[in-house]
C-alpha cells in the first residue's frame, strides 16, 4: 500500500511539475535573451559530447556495474492476482548454499500478480533464482478481475475498498445543454486506447552499497533527487546520508520517475549482508511489474454549427490503470480548441493488475487519440476540410479561449509547415474516395503539452585555476542528450566549444534539478546553466577589463578568449586570466520564475500518410511530417531525435502494442518482446521533423521549452485519421490490428 | 534439503542440452543443482560424458581465452559476467531484441542465444574490440555524427549488426539497411538516424 501511494505521489509530482504555475512577481523581471544570429552553437547540430562512450560500449549503465564482493538479489513475486499471504517460510532458501540473506516483503492482501513477496541475495544471479523456488509461501487465493468490463459489473470482486469505479476528474465551464441547443449538429462517438508497456531497453535495476551509515545507490532512474528522498523516507535515515548516482540509463519513458520497491530491497539486503547488492529485473518482470500506460475509453459528444464552430463538448472517460487511478485525459478536449461550453467526467476503473505509471505524455496521448479522431469524423460529417475545422476553432487563450492568454503560440505555423510538406491537397477530399486493393490516405492531429520547465532549478559553473570549466547539475540524461545541451549553452555563453566544458550530472549531491519527465529537463536546466555562465562571463570580463584597460562592456568572449570588441587584436585567453584565481570560482545559476499572467505551452501538428491493404487489413505508414513549436531549439540534432522517437513509439502504439491479460489466471500473457510487439526497423516510415520559428522571451533566458512529450502525443491519432481518409471508416481503437481494420471495413459495407 | 533441491531447475534446458550434445560431444549437466539427480541413460552404442563443466577456448577481440564453461552458460554470460565486457547488453535474454549482438566468425549472432559450449573454437568480436585505440570504426563515428542513438543501450548491438551488414554489402540500399537491422530493437525509436548512420559509414568506407 505504501508503495502504491509512493507511485501515485510520483505521478502527481510529474503532472504538477509539468504544469507548474508561474509567479506574479516574475513579470517584472526581464529575461535577457540572446539575439538571433549571435549563436554559434545554440540551435545548430552538435553531436553528443559523450558519443564516444556510447559507441564503444564504455558508457556504464547500472546493469554494467560489477563491484567486488557484490551479491545479486532476486525477487519472489505473487503468482496470484488476488490473495492473502498466510505465511512465508524463508528457511530453506536461507540454507541454500550461496544465499547470504533473505527478506519477507509482504503481509496481508496481494492485489495483483507480480507483487513482491520475498527476496534473496546470493553470490550470483543463478543461485538467487534457484533459492527463490525454495521459499514456501502459503496463500489464501481470492477471486480476481482483470478486465475493465467485468470489473464494472455488479458483484465483481472488489479491487479497492471504495468500489471498482471511482471519480477521477471533473470540470465544467459554460453550459453544455445551452451549447447543444445552439448547435446545428450534435455528434457522439467512443474511442479506445490500450495498455501500452514502457518496455525500456535496460530493464529496471539498482545497485546499493553502504559505507557505515551512508548509502550510495546506482540506479537506472529518471530522478536521482526523488530516489534519494524516497530512500531516506523508506529507510528512515537522513536524506544527506543517501547518494543516488545514474551515469547512463537505458530508457525510462515515465516508468523510472521515482523510488522503486526493488531499490529498497537492494538497500535492505546490502545493509544486512554488509556487501554491495545489485538487483536487475528480468525482461518478464520489466513487462508486467513496473507499470504501463492506462487505457482510456472516451465517449465524446459535441455540438457544432454548420461552419464548424464548436458550441459544446461533453467528455466522458473511463480510465483503467490496474490498482492505480490512471491518467486524467481531458486536457486536450478542454484546451486545444475554442469552445465555451465543456463538461468533463472521468472515472477510474480498478482491476487486479499492476498500477499504471506515467508514460511519455500521460493522459495527452489517450485524450488526443480520442479528440482528434472525433474532429476528423466531425469534419467529414460537416463536409469540411479537417484542417479548416481546426483553424475555425483556433484559440489564443488556454481553457478553450476562455482562460489566460498564451505567451506564444506557433500552432498555426505548425499547421502551415506540415500541410505544405506532406502535400495536404493530395488527401482524399472524401474519406475512402480511392479505389483498388491498396488505399492511401492522409491525416493530421494537433498537440499541446506544458513543457515550460521548473523555476528554482540550480546549476553550478566552476572555473578552475588552470582555466578548465565544469558544470555541475543534479539532473540526469535519460537519452535526450542533456550533457550535450548543458555543454552547448555554457560554451555558447563563454565563447568556447561544447567539448571544452566538462559536464557532471546524474548525482543527487549536485545542485537540485527536477525529475527528467514531463518535458522538464531542457527548459529547467538550460536556463540555470545560462544564468551561471552569464555570471561567469561578467566575472571574466571584469578581470579582463583591468588587463586590457577597457570597460567590461567593451569586451566579448569568443574562441577561448576575451577580446576587445573595437580592437580584436587586443585579447587575453581565459586560461591566462584563470591563472590569477586564488581558488576555483563557483558561479551559482538558477532558473528564474516565469510570469503567471501568461500560459506557456508547447504546440505541434503531425501529418501522416498511410497505405491500407483492404484485403489483409494491414496498415503501412509511409510518411510522417511533424511540425513543433517548442520555442528555441537548443540542439537541432538531438531535437530531431526526440521527434523521431515520439513518432516511432506513437506508430508502435497505433499498430501493435497491447498488454494482454489472461482472465483465468490474472497474469500477463505477453510479458516479453516477442509477443508484446513493438515497432522494428521494417515498420518505420520516412519522418520529417520541422520546427516553428518561435522564441518565447517571457519564459526564461533562452526561450526554450521541452520536447520529450510533444512528439509522442499526436502520431497515433494522425495515423488513425490517415487510415480513415484512406478507407472511409474510422478505426476507433488502438492498436489498429489487421483484424480491427477488417472489422471496420465490414462495418462500412453493412452501412447503406 | 536434497528433496527440495531436486524439485527445481528446468528440465527443459537439460532436455535441450541433451539434444544439442548428442553422441560424441555428450551430455554436460549443470553441476550444483542437477548433480544429485540420476543420470539420463539410453541403451545402445556410442559415447557419453557427464562433465559438469567443459574446457573450451575462444578468441575474443583478438585474445585467445581458455575457460571452463558450464552447460547452461551462454556466451553473453561469459562476456558480461566473467570477462566484464559489458558493452554487450543483456536486454531480453531470449533472442528477441539484438541488444547482445556480437560477431561470431564474422556473423552477427545473439550472444544470449549461443551457449558458451557452442562457441568453442570460435572467433568472437564485441563492440569493445572494434576500436583500435583512439580511432573509431567508421560505423561508430557515423553513429556519433548522425546521432544514431538516444539512451545508447541498444547501440552496441546495432553497431555490431551494422558492421556485419557492411562486411557483406558495401553499398546497401535503404531497404537493405532496414532488413539488415531488423533483428535489433531500438525502443527510443531512433531508427531513421541509425539508417543515416549506416549509409554514411558505407560512404566513408567506400571513400577510404
Amino acid at each position: 500500500m505504501k508503495k502504491d501511494q509512493a507511485i501515485e505521489d510520483a505521478h502527481l509530482e510529474y503532472m504538477e511539475l509539468a504544469q507548474n504555475p508561474g509567479s506574479p512577481a516574475a513579470a517584472a523581471k526581464p529575461q535577457p535573451q540572446p539575439k538571433p544570429g549571435e549563436f554559434k552553437h545554440i540551435g545548430q547540430d552538435t553531436p553528443r559530447v559523450d558519443g564516444k562512450k556510447i559507441v564503444t560500449g564504455a558508457a556504464a549503465f547500472t546493469h554494467d556495474l560489477y563491484f567486488d564482493g557484490m551479491l545479486n538479489a532476486k525477487i519472489l513475486r505473487s503468482p496470484h492476482a488476488s490473495a492473502d499471504v498466510v505465511s512465508i517460510d524463508l528457511g530453506p532458501a536461507l540454507n541454500y548454499p550461496g544465499v547470504m540473506a533473505a527478506l519477507k516483503l509482504k503481509e496481508g492482501r496481494v492485489k495483483w500478480a507480480g507483487e513482491q513477496i520475498a527476496a534473496v541475495a546470493a553470490l550470483d544471479e543463478k543461485t538467487a533464482e534457484e533459492a527463490l523456488a525454495l521459499i514456501k509461501v502459503e496463500y489464501k487465493v481470492l477471486p480476481h478481475v482483470v478486465s475493465e468490463e467485468k470489473a464494472m459489473e455488479q458483484g465483481a470482486p472488489p479491487v479497492q475498498d471504495q468500489g471498482n469505479v471511482q471519480k477521477l476528474n471533473e470540470y465544467n465551464r459554460g453550459d453544455i445543454e445551452k451549447g447543444f441547443k445552439e448547435a446545428d449538429l450534435v455528434f457522439e462517438q467512443t474511442y479506445k486506447t490500450s495498455w501500452e508497456v514502457h518496455q525500456t531497453a535496460e530493464t529496471h535495476s539498482s545497485l546499493a552499497k553502504w559505507d557505515g551509515d551512508n548509502l550510495t545507490v546506482w540506479d537506472s532512474t529518471q530522478a536521482v533527487q526523488s530516489v534519494r528522498d524516497g530512500l531516506a523516507r523508506s529507510l528512515n535515515i537522513p536524506a544527506g546520508r543517501v547518494k543516488v548516482i545514474k551515469h547512463y540509463m537505458g530508457g525510462g519513458f515515465g516508468s523510472k520517475l521515482s523510488l522503486n520497491d526493488y531499490t529498497v530491497v537492494a538497500a535492505r539486503l546490502a545493509r544486512e549482508t554488509g556487501r554491495p547488492v545489485k538487483v536487475v529485473l528480468t525482461r518478464k518482470e520489466n513487462s508486467y511489474c513496473v507499470g504501463y500506460r492506462p487505457s482510456a475509453r472516451m465517449t465524446i459528444k459535441a455540438g457544432v454549427k454548420k461552419d464548424g464552430t464548436l458550441t459544446a463538448i461533453h467528455w466522458k472517460n473511463y480510465v483503467c490503470g490496474g490498482i492505480g487511478r490512471g491518467d486524467r485525459c481531458a486536457e486536450p478536449a478542454t484546451d486545444v480548441y475554442k469552445c465555451p461550453n465543456v463538461k468533463v467526467e472521468e472515472y477510474s476503473v480498478f482491476v487486479n493488475t499492476c498500477g499504471s505509471r506515467a508514460t511519455r505524455a500521460p493522459g495527452h496521448t489517450q485524450g488526443t487519440f480520442g479528440l482528434e479522431g472525433f474532429m476528423e469524423e466531425l469534419a467529414a460529417k460537416l463536409d469540411l476540410d479537417p484542417l479548416e475545422l481546426r483553424l475555425k476553432n483556433y484559440s489564443a487563450k488556454d481553457k478553450g479561449d476562455t482562460g489566460t492568454i498564451y505567451s506564444t503560440k506557433g500552432l498555426d505555423q505548425c499547421y502551415k509547415l506540415g500541410a505544405e510538406k506532406i502535400g495536404w491537397a493530395r488527401r482524399n477530399k472524401k474519406p475512402g474516395a480511392g479505389s483498388g486493393k491498396i488505399r492511401t490516405g492522409i491525416g493530421l492531429a494537433s498537440q499541446i503539452w506544458p513543457g515550460a520547465g521548473v523555476p528554482g532549478t540550480l546549476a553550478d559553473l566552476k572555473i578552475y585555476a588552470d582555466g578548465s570549466i565544469e558544470v555541475e547539475c543534479g539532473t540526469q540524461d535519460i537519452g535526450c542528450g542533456t550533457r550535450t545541451h548543458i555543454a552547448v549553452v555554457a560554451a555558447e555563453t563563454l565563447g568556447l566549444e561544447p567539448r571544452d566544458i566538462s559536464v557532471k550530472i546524474g548525482n543527487s549531491d549536485y545542485p537540485w534539478a527536477p525529475i527528467s519527465g514531463g518535458s522538464l529537463t531542457t527548459p529547467s536546466v538550460a536556463p540555470a546553466v545560462r544564468d551561471a555562465a552569464l555570471k561567469a562571463a561578467e566575472y571574466l570580463k571584469g578581470l579582463a577589463s583591468k588587463k586590457l584597460n577597457v570597460a567590461p562592456a567593451e569586451i566579448a568572449l569568443e574562441n577561448n578568449k576575451l577580446v576587445v570588441k573595437a580592437d580584436p587584436a587586443k585579447a587575453v585567453e581565459i586560461k591566462e586570466l584563470a591563472r590569477s584565481l586564488p581558488r576555483p570560482i563557483v558561479f551559482h545559476g538558477e532558473r528564474s520564475a516565469h510570469p503567471s499572467t501568461y500560459v506557456f505551452q508547447t504546440f505541434g501538428a503531425h501529418f501522416a500518410e498511410v497505405e491500407v491493404d483492404t484485403e489483409t487489413g494491414k496498415i503501412r505508414v509511409k510518411k510522417v511530417v511533424a511540425a513543433h513549436d517548442i520555442g528555441r531549439v537548443i540542439n537541432r540534432l538531438t531535437a530531431e531525435s526526440q521527434v523521431l522517437g515520439g513518432i516511432t513509439q506513437g506508430l508502435s502504439a497505433a499498430l501493435f502494442e497491447e498488454k494482454l491479460m489472461d482472465p483465468e489466471t490474472g497474469t500477463m500473457v505477453n510479458p516479453n518482446l516477442h509477443d508484446y510487439k513493438i515497432a522494428t526497423s521494417l515498420d518505420i516510415p520516412e519522418i520529417v521533423p520541422l520546427f516553428a520559428d518561435v522564441v518565447d522571451d517571457r519564459l526564461n533566458n533562452l526561450g526554450a521549452k521541452g520536447l520529450g512529450e510533444p512528439p509522442r502525443i499526436p502520431p497515433s491519432a494522425a495515423i488513425a485519421n490517415a487510415v480513415y481518409n484512406a478507407i472511409g471508416v474510422h478505426v476507433r481503437e488502438i492498436p489498429m490490428t489487421p483484424a480491427k481494420v477488417l472489422a471496420a471495413l465490414k462495418r462500412k459495407e453493412a452501412k447503406p | 534439503m536434497e528433496n527440495t533441491r531436486k524439485k527445481k531447475k528446468p528440465v527443459t534446458r537439460r532436455a535441450f542440452l541433451q539434444s544439442l550434445g548428442g553422441g560424441a560431444v555428450g551430455v554436460s549437466v549443470a553441476s550444483r543443482v542437477l548433480g544429485a539427480e540420476p543420470p539420463l541413460f539410453q541403451s545402445g552404442p556410442g559415447e557419453m560424458e557427464l562433465f559438469a563443466k567443459k574446457k573450451i577456448q575462444m578468441t575474443i577481440n583478438g585474445k585467445r581465452i581458455r575457460l571452463e564453461a558450464e552447460a547452461g552458460e551462454t556466451l553473453l554470460s561469459v562476456l558480461r559476467d566473467r570477462l566484464r565486457l559489458t558493452g554487450t547488453k543483456r536486454t531480453c535474454n531470449r533472442g528477441e531484441c539484438g541488444g547482445c549482438t556480437v560477431l561470431l566468425d564474422g556473423k552477427a549472432v545473439y550472444a544470449c542465444h549461443i551457449f558458451a559450449l557452442q562457441a568453442d573454437g570460435a572467433d568472437i568480436l564485441t563492440v569493445e574490440g572494434l576500436t583500435g585505440g583512439e580511432k573509431l570504426h567508421p560505423v561508430q563515428q557515423a553513429f556519433i555524427d548522425k546521432d544514431g542513438y538516444q539512451c545508447g543501450f541498444c547501440t552496441p548491438g546495432f553497431i555490431m549488426s551494422s558492421v556485419a551488414l557492411l562486411n557483406k554489402n558495401k553499398q546497401p540500399s535503404l531497404d537493405e539497411i532496414k532488413a539488415g537491422l531488423a533483428g535489433n530493437l531500438c525502443r527510443c525509436g531512433n531508427y531513421q538516424k541509425i539508417y543515416e548512420a549506416v549509409a554514411a559509414a558505407a560512404e566513408s568506407v567506400r571513400r577510404g
